[in-house]
């Protein structure tokens, strides 16, 4: 069915409403993040600045200077947590998923995988905290990347699991016949054939973990081991005189995930639909 | 060869099991068993007694907490509900065809890509009550006449943060519903729009039924989201002014970490546990129904 013109003219009016809704505060964001201090405390603001300022850049990407330390810290730290929870979360997921798949493992068991996460994270924390604590882990990458993984794992196994029942099952069934191991079929045949479901459940996953907050927040305490989002929150609570400094971490912090996701749209679409509508 | 099989299943399954054990499993039957005594967190180590449900009867009968729960509810019914009619209008936007609707559709994937803690540090800047771009914008628009504390008032505090979490999370249901949209059969809305259906109705006789399954799923996924709120709270508010916005992980985090008591939170932790694992049998039963179709 054709649009009238009129149909078009409302739809297109209808977008450009949905585009200045979604992308005024991001935008703003960024001219924060260039505008100079004097201006961000202007009354009323100047919209636009004189001149864009990219100092604030400049510092958050020296080490040598203070809130480059932390904010270059924090990004090591968060990409060291994310990378090492991602890649775990999947070793141990890939298995779990062929279970499910092809070994006929409950579904009831996948559902109690799911749950795990759906529980509200403060009805572990506690508890989390005392063992980190009394094995000397506490503020470390490695306590956090380990609580990562079983934030990740369920969903990849979901994801995977969905993935390996797409793959026709006469493929291993085949290797199988020929004498090759389970774990061989599962290396050789099952995995070069769900990469692309890999490559999926990989972002998915490592974008779970670079926006994870309650774990961190409370599992670290310093620049050896505090993540992103917690040195942002406080850059927010500290006493912060110029506020594009924080919007430019803000916008340093979200343009991997900005990037990945414009680039990857189609995966991610498919990934979340995936998670959210089947179960 | 069955046996084989069988126990090659648990094999395959034990990294899996023993990582969610350990980190999730355990955990959880310690709360468990901590709200049902009086510890606290301390330096010196002093004896623990078990008061039995003393921590449950002190936390059902404690009006913060049932305010801290009542504002979760709030919080999690306003946001998702605004998020589900959001969500559906965007994608009945995007199902259309017009110029400019294929960038559209990548555009709104950003906010859904913004970090959680950015997008409340980003809103804090925006609702400051002095340099905040919407009492600017809003005041040069003339809409207000002196700058408002959009987040220092315990009226709205609550609202505007619900506001901040609608934007970030209404592309998910869009793109949800926009993929259930896209299988609608165009043939049962043409008979329907040749019985002379208008498009209101068309939507709510057979659009809206037709996506019905897979939008219910990704709400109550967004609920048990919600219900749990922290981050954005703790950058946005600390739960203040005056406990406004102090929802029920909030509450708990406080009880541990604050006060100290962590017997007593526990029982709160399990209470919050409780409401969850309904919200997640609801969801059970409505993925299943979507699977089973």
């Amino acid at each position: 069915m054709k649009n009238t013109t009129l149909q078009t003219f409302g739809l297109i009016a209808l977008s450009v409403l949905l585009a200045a809704f979604t992308l005024a505060p991001l935008v703003w964001l960024v001219i924060m993040s260039v505008s100079s201090a004097s201006e961000l405390t202007a009354k009323p603001l100047i919209w636009w600045p004189s001149e864009i300022d990219l100092s604030r850049y400049g510092d958050l990407l020296n080490i040598q200077s203070g809130s480059g330390e932390r904010f270059l810290m924090a990004l090591r730290n968060s990409l060291m947590t994310a990378l090492t929870a991602t890649l775990l979360a999947l070793i141990v997921a890939v298995p779990a998923a062929f279970a499910f798949s092809r070994r006929g493992a409950s579904l009831l068991l996948l559902f109690g995988f799911l749950a795990t996460i759906m529980m509200p994270p403060i009805t572990y924390v506690l508890p989390l905290y005392d063992i980190f604590g009394s094995v000397g882990l506490l503020n470390s990458s490695t306590a956090l990347a380990i609580v990562y993984c079983a934030m990740l794992l369920p969903f990849a196994t979901w994801l995977m699991k969905s993935n390996f029942d797409a793959i026709p099952a006469e493929l291993d069934q085949a290797s199988m016949v020929e004498g090759a191991s389970t774990f061989y079929t599962l290396r050789r045949v099952v995995l070069p054939l769900a990469l692309p479901a890999i490559a999926a459940t990989f972002m998915l996953s490592f974008l779970a973990a670079w926006d994870e907050f309650f774990y961190a927040l409370i599992f670290t305490s310093d620049l050896t081991a505090k993540t992103l989002p917690v040195a942002i929150a406080d850059f927010t609570a500290g006493r912060v005189t110029d506020y594009g400094v924080i919007a430019a971490v803000g916008v340093l912090a979200s343009l991997p995930p900005a990037i990945v996701a414009m680039c990857f749209q189609r995966f991610i679409v498919s990934g979340l639909a995936a998670g959210s509508v089947k179960g | 060869m069955i046996i084989k099989k069988s126990l090659e299943k648990w094999v395959l399954l034990s990294p899996a099991l023993v990582v969610l054990g350990l980190v999730t499993l355990v955990p959880f039957v310690q709360t468990l068993w901590l709200s049902f005594t009086d510890t606290r967190i301390t330096a010196i180590t002093k004896p623990i007694s078990w008061i039995g449900l003393e921590n449950y009867i002190y936390a059902l009968t404690d009006p913060d907490f049932i305010e801290a729960l009542g504002r979760t509810m709030y919080f999690t019914l306003t946001s998702v509900g605004a998020e589900g009619i959001l969500g559906v209008g965007v994608a009945l936007l995007l199902n259309q065809k017009f110029p400019g609707r294929n960038i559209l559709r990548v555009l709104i994937i950003l906010p859904w890509a913004v970090p959680t803690i950015v997008n409340a540090v980003m809103w804090r800047l925006i609702y400051h009550p002095e340099y905040g771009a919407l009492n600017s914008m809003l005041w040069q628009m003339g809409i207000i006449t002196e700058y408002q504390s959009w987040l220092g008032d315990p009226d709205r505090a609550l609202n505007m943060i619900i506001f901040a979490d609608v934007w970030k999370n209404f592309p998910l249901v869009a793109y949800i519903a926009l993929a259930a949209l896209q299988t609608v059969p165009a043939d049962l809305l043409q008979a329907s729009r040749i019985e002379g259906a208008g498009p209101w109705r068309r939507f709510r006789t057979i659009t809206l039924p037709w996506i019905f399954g897979p939008l219910l799923v990704v709400l109550i996924l967004r609920t048990i989201e919600a219900f749990r709120v922290f981050d954005i709270v703790y950058v946005m508010t600390r739960g203040g002014p005056s406990d406004s916005t102090k929802t029920a992980s909030f509450f708990v985090y406080q009880e541990y970490f604050s006060y100290l008591r962590s017997g007593s939170g526990a029982s709160y932790a399990v209470l919050l546990a409780a409401i969850s694992a309904v919200l997640i049998t609801i969801y059970y039963i409505g993925a299943r129904r979507q699977v089973q179709g």
